[in-house]
């Protein structure tokens, strides 16, 4: 049952899937960036050590705190669309609308978070 | 467009979809728990002695390393046997819901039957690895 696809990278790359292919993608990479900094994270606490020292460095840094707080705002924000619409399917007609009501919650939230961090990390 | 007409022995049940019905339920169970840290945060004096940062610091997992470094005077009620209860139960719910994440995303790369069941293999040892990795951590046993 190998799955073959007759489709190139850049064919890819051009499909257009507008609003829900955006937050299948974020919601992607918003779950890989989770994933790799709790599993950093978790394994530095656990041994410590030097190497453990240099990754605190790095999530103290302001520009990786605005890209995992971006991962984890819309991973849990996207998820809560989709935990919503699947266990009400009869909701994923309105999906395009959803999907506007979940930007109109992230952006505020996530602006102002980002301001915030922003301000106290070029202060210093 | 949602009428089941399909008998519930044909719809198919098997551990792909107890998956698929796991992961939403895992990220429900996930917002409960944050939502219960938060607020006990609140209740536990964050109002006055701790930032935002800290609150959802402690929200995402209550492990008394993440409120150690705030102005909180006494910590005792941080450190008690409930929250190592709700942080063990987030973390076992965040390691299997986020490994069969990476499960679901690897599988569109590797599409042989014994490339995924590789990938199997190697994310049972992931879930086993990094729940025991948060127990220690969280209980503070650490055997190696």
């Amino acid at each position: 049952m190998r799955l073959s696809r007759n489709v190139s990278m850049a064919t890819g790359l051009r499909y257009k899937g507008k609003g829900p292919m955006l937050t299948f993608v974020l919601h992607r990479i918003g779950g890989l960036g989770i994933a790799s900094f709790v599993g950093i994270h978790m394994m530095s606490s656990y041994f410590g050590g030097a190497i453990g020292q240099a990754a605190n460095v790095i999530y103290q840094n302001w520009a990786f705190q605005l890209v995992i707080f971006f991962c984890a705002l819309f991973h849990a924000i996207n998820g809560l669309r989709i935990t919503i619409m699947d266990l009400w399917p009869r909701s994923l007609e309105h999906q395009q609308e959803a999907i506007w009501i979940e930007w109109a919650v992230f952006i505020p939230l996530y602006g102002t978070a980002a301001y915030i961090i922003l301000i106290n990390g070029l202060a210093g | 467009m949602s009428d089941r007409k399909l008998d519930f022995k044909q719809r198919g049940l098997n551990f792909e979809m107890l998956m698929w019905i796991f992961t939403r339920f895992s990220a429900l169970g996930m917002y409960l728990l944050i939502l219960v840290g938060i607020i006990g945060a609140m209740v536990m004096g964050a109002r006055t002695h701790m930032n935002m940062a800290d609150v959802l610091r402690w929200g995402f997992m209550p492990n008394i390393s993440h409120v150690s470094n705030t102005e909180l005077v006494d910590i005792a009620p941080w450190e008690t046997i409930f929250w190592q209860l709700i942080g063990s139960a987030l973390l076992l719910l965040a390691v299997s819901h986020g490994v069969h994440g990476l499960v679901s995303i690897v599988d569109d790369y590797i599409t042989t039957p014994g490339g995924r069941k590789i990938v199997r293999l190697i994310s049972i040892v992931m879930v086993a690895f990094f729940s025991l990795v948060g127990l220690g951590i969280l209980w503070n046993y650490k055997p190696f």
